[in-house]
This record gives C-alpha cells, sequence and structure tokens, in this order.
C-alpha cells in the first residue's frame, strides 16, 4: 500500500463539525475514520462519577454521520477513549448510542468494544511488585489511593485496537485510550511507520485544532506514506502551515520534542515541516523510540459533596477587610458544628485573586467582588449545611468599622444556594509498567443488525 | 549588553498561552511573531526558571522546565500545578487561564 488516508471529522466526539467538510473529508477515499473522545481536561468528576463530559444528543449527531458515512464507504470508525474518560459505564454509554443508530439507521457491522478498566486488586498486586511510578508532579502511590479510587482505567496502545481490526471489526468503541491510537492502529498494523503514524495521530486527534484557523469542531485530513506524512484541512476556509502544524505538539504537552506513549516515544528532535501548497503540511523526521512496554493509569476518588452560593460585594470597608470576615466567617462555622475539620468551606473572591490564587502577582483588590462559596462535607446534607450557615453568617457579619448594617452581600439568585452534588479528584495518575499490551484490555465482539 | 533591547513579551508574541499538561502540570507557551525575534529572545535569555519562579511564587525547582522549540518559534514553560487539577481549592479546572502576567512582562532581545 502506498498511502493511507486518515479522516478527522472532529476534536472530540460531540464537539460537531460542519457537513461540507466531512464530505470533503470523504471525497478523499480515507481509509480510516477515527474520533478521540476523551480527555482528563474536564477535571476528576467524568472519570469518578463514570459520566460523559459531552452531551449525548450532540455524539449522537456526529455518530450519525461519520457511521451512515463509513458504511456506505465500506471503511472502518475507530472512536477512543470512548464516552471521554473511557471506563467501562463510558463505554457502555457509547456502545448504546451506536446500536441505537445501526437501528436507526438500518446498519449492519461488526461491532468490537474494548474495555479499559482495571481492578483495584489487579492495580495493588502491581504496586506491591514496585510496578507503579508516579508521573511528574505526581506523588508515589500508596494503597490508600488504590482502595479509594472508584474506576481506574489504563491508556491502550494501538496493539487491542489492531486485534480487533485483524479481526474484522468494523466500528470500534474502545475504552481509555491514548490519543494518536484510533488513527494509528490501522496504518502501523499495515507496515507503516510507527513514529509517522503515531505523530499524525497526535494532530489528527485535535481535528483542525492545528490548522490556522483552528478549530475543535471541523476535519482534518492526513496522508501517511513511506516516509511522510501530508496534513490538511478539509474546509477550505482554513489552511495548515508549517508553524501552525510544529506549534500543535506544543499544545497540552509538557516537552513538545519527546512525547512519550504506551510501548515507547516520540522523538521530534529531527522533525521536518515543509509547506507543499497552500492548504497542506509535509512532515518528515519523526521516529518512533521503542522502550519497555507501560500504559498511564488514571483513577478518581470521592472527596465528598459540594455545595455552592453566589454573591457579590461592593461595600469598600467589606472588601478592605474581606480576608479577616472570611476567618470570622469560618471561625462561626467551626464554633457552631463541631465537625473538627471534617468539611472544607471555601470563598473564591472574584476582583482578588480569583482566577490565579496564590499563583497571583497582582495583590490589590477591585472595587466590587464576586464572592462563590462553597462547602464539601461528606453528606449533601451536611454540605447544605454548612453552606448555608456560613452565608447567613457573611450576610449580617458584624466587622470592626462596618457602615452599612442591613447585609453584606448581594445575591443574584433566590434561592442563593446550590447543591452541586458528588466531588471527585484524581487518585492515580502513574505508569503502569511490564504489562501486555493486550491482554489486559477485553474485547467483545457482537453483529450489529443484518438479516437477524 | 551591547545591542540589547527591552520590549513588553504581548509586542513580540502574538500566542501566550496556558493549560493544563495533564493534571499535574501546567504549561505555557510563548509562540513569537517571527523566527528572528524568537532568536533574539531566545539570546536574551529573560524567560527562564527564575523568572517563572519570582513571577508566580513558587519555588525554582516547581519550574520543571523551559524549552525553546525553534519549529514553532516557541519558547514552552512546565510548571507545577498549585494542585491537581479539580481538586479542593481549584481555580482553574483547565488551567487555561493563567498566562495573564506574561503579557506585560519586559524581556530581553539580544
Amino acid at each position: 500500500m502506498e498511502e493511507m488516508r486518515l479522516l478527522a471529522p472532529t476534536a472530540i466526539l460531540g464537539y460537531g463539525f460542519p457537513l461540507e467538510s466531512f464530505k470533503r473529508g470523504m471525497e478523499a477515499n480515507p481509509h480510516v475514520i477515527g474520533v478521540d473522545a476523551g480527555s482528563t481536561d474536564p477535571g476528576p468528576y467524568y472519570l469518578g462519577k463514570g459520566k460523559s463530559f459531552t452531551d449525548r444528543t450532540a455524539v449522537k449527531r456526529d455518530l450519525r454521520i461519520i457511521l451512515e458515512a463509513a458504511s456506505a464507504a465500506g471503511i472502518p470508525v475507530v472512536i477512543g477513549s470512548a464516552g471521554g474518560s473511557g471506563g467501562l459505564v463510558h463505554v457502555d454509554w457509547n456502545e448504546a448510542i451506536v446500536e441505537e443508530l445501526a437501528s436507526e439507521l438500518n446498519l449492519s457491522f461488526k461491532l468490537a468494544r474494548i474495555d479499559a478498566e482495571f481492578s483495584q486488586e489487579y492495580v495493588l498486586d502491581k504496586l506491591n511488585r514496585g510496578e507503579i511510578t508516579p508521573l511528574p508532579g505526581c506523588p508515589v502511590l500508596n494503597e490508600e489511593d488504590v482502595r479509594q479510587s472508584v474506576r481506574i482505567v489504563g491508556q491502550m496502545g494501538i496493539e487491542p485496537v489492531q486485534k480487533a481490526l485483524a479481526a474484522g471489526a468494523q466500528v470500534i468503541v474502545a475504552g481509555r485510550a491514548y490519543d494518536p491510537v484510533c488513527f494509528a492502529a490501522l496504518p502501523v498494523m499495515k507496515g507503516f511507520d510507527p513514529g509517522l503514524a503515531l505523530h499524525l495521530g497526535k494532530i489528527l486527534e485535535c481535528a483542525a485544532i492545528a490548522a490556522t484557523p483552528g478549530s475543535g469542531r471541523d476535519c482534518m485530513l492526513g496522508i501517511l506514506r513511506k516516509d511522510h506524512f501530508l496534513i490538511r484541512p478539509t474546509n477550505k476556509t482554513r489552511r495548515c502551515t508549517t508553524e501552525s502544524v510544529a506549534a500543535h505538539s506544543l499544545y497540552e504537552k509538557s516537552d513538545p520534542f519527546h512525547l512519550h506513549g504506551p510501548g515507547g516515544s516520540l522523538d521530534l528532535t529531527g522533525t521536518r515541516y515543509t509547506q507543499v501548497d497552500e492548504e497542506t503540511v509535509k512532515v518528515t523526521g519523526t521516529r518512533f523510540v521503542e522502550a519497555p512496554y507501560s500504559i498511564k493509569l488514571e483513577a478518581a476518588r470521592k472527596t465528598g459533596y459540594r455545595a455552592v452560593s453566589i454573591a457579590g460585594t461592593r461595600d469598600p470597608v467589606m472588601i478592605e477587610k474581606i480576608e479577616e470576615i472570611i476567618t470570622g466567617v469560618k471561625d462561626n462555622v467551626n464554633d457552631n458544628f463541631n465537625l473538627d475539620g471534617r468539611f472544607f468551606l471555601h470563598f473564591h473572591l472574584y476582583g482578588y485573586r480569583g482566577v490565579m490564587g496564590e499563583l497571583e502577582p497582582v495583590r490589590s483588590k477591585a472595587h466590587e467582588l464576586g464572592i462563590v462559596m462553597e462547602a464539601v462535607a461528606p453528606s449533601q446534607e451536611e454540605a447544605n449545611t454548612i453552606l448555608s450557615f456560613a452565608r447567613s453568617t457573611m450576610l449580617h457579619y458584624g466587622y470592626p468599622g462596618r457602615i452599612s448594617t442591613a447585609g453584606n452581600l448581594a445575591f443574584p439568585y433566590s434561592p442563593s444556594d446550590f447543591e452541586a452534588g458528588e466531588v471527585f479528584e484524581f487518585s492515580i495518575y502513574h505508569l503502569l509498567q511490564n504489562i501486555d499490551p493486550v491482554s489486559p484490555f477485553k474485547i467483545k465482539y457482537e453483529e450489529i443488525g443484518g438479516l437477524g | 549588553m551591547a545591542g540589547s533591547e527591552t520590549v513588553r513579551l504581548r509586542d513580540i508574541a502574538g500566542v501566550i498561552r496556558s493549560k493544563n499538561a495533564g493534571p499535574y502540570e501546567l504549561t505555557f507557551d510563548i509562540i513569537f511573531n517571527d523566527y528572528e525575534t524568537f532568536e533574539k529572545a531566545v539570546r536574551g535569555n529573560s524567560v527562564t526558571k527564575e523568572l517563572f519562579s519570582l513571577l508566580y511564587g513558587i519555588p525554582v525547582v516547581d519550574v520543571f522546565s523551559v524549552i525553546p522549540f525553534p519549529p514553532a518559534k516557541a519558547i514552552k514553560i512546565t510548571i507545577l500545578r498549585p494542585r491537581p487539577s479539580g481538586s479542593l481549592g481549584e481555580t482553574d479546572v483547565y488551567g487555561a487561564q493563567q498566562h495573564g502576567p506574561l503579557l506585560d512582562l519586559e524581556v530581553v532581545l539580544a
């Protein structure tokens, strides 16, 4: 095979794409459509709670167009990190949408789902063997972290997807996967260079974000050949430039020259970018450097329940004394409920270090402050109680020098307090060493539709 | 320094941004307007671990790397996140609004 064409309709399944761009992409006769659905960016909640951070209707809209076109063209569709976080429930959620669409559109195909969840026992065993190491900035893992984790996922490499493709799967719904996998699995299986295939996958998983003007809601086409790849957007209003493509390897990475993944890393020190025409960039020289096989593990644990209240103040005396007022309110809450620190009470002050917190070098205050009060406690009821008490205490708090004695806070809403539900935090973000690339990721096949 | 000048970063860099690099790291990209300015800024050596330590009030060891990236005429800086993304006390889950102090930073071109 001389070249392989890979189509990326959208940066995240559910982010959408213009129909015209997708049509132009399909006119290039792609060999595979890939969509990466996942990210840890929206935070630990979605992994912990087992929810997608994208909307079901939006995901179904994208998949309807993709599945219909892929079925007509007879090419596979690979979805990576299904449901956003790639746990079992996330894969279930995405699989149900695929099955619903197959029935609605009267499509028949072989479906493969690939699970990426790991049991606590498995991870504890690995931990005891010393085969789990922290990623930069992350503490050493301990047994408690594992025990408290509600859902542990591992980023699969290309191998499980290749196994499913080799078995004839036409639609693959994969759990948590290394981002480029949904694109790189097929070409590497067909003998293309893994360095180029994975680098191309890295760019394609963000769809047209690497074009200029960039967009996560537009299509990108990759053309992979023996010793280079070409990359271009399918929307004529965008173009790829050497700068836009090179700059993409900066995005969300800590080192743009070395991108680590399962089984090795991409070495971009010898990568060259050449402008081929107005909209297309040619990339050469990226190398895949093999390393002992390891994958990234991610997990979240529940920290409690949150209640939130939003208010503001425009009183100059109150603003001047805001820190001692907050300390006073916290003391009152402690005194009243004797909770012995079993809660978290925090005041985000917009207009005073609200966005940057301790990283903020500017220490002056704005003339009005937005105040977001939050309480996190072991139960929703306790969080509601603490927040309600803190809010009413702050509203009527008699601080020294107070001139306005009717109320300290402006509330935009009635009711003033909101239940924000369960709160999660990341509990595992570590490398799992010495692991088989395929066997931990269970694959199930299903014939969808057809004569039955 | 002979032939050197001091300029505001936003006047020579068209892209200045911050973002999570995973839940435990925060990364900054400064993409310069042209290659010559990028090279001058690298030579001027204003963007250092020490500068980020001062600007963001963090220990120098928490500034993990400062990497010039010629293919994109960019300098990339990665620091330890003040707390893992989304944990209690979080102010910016995506880490996308931590770049502000860089815009008016004065850097040396040499």
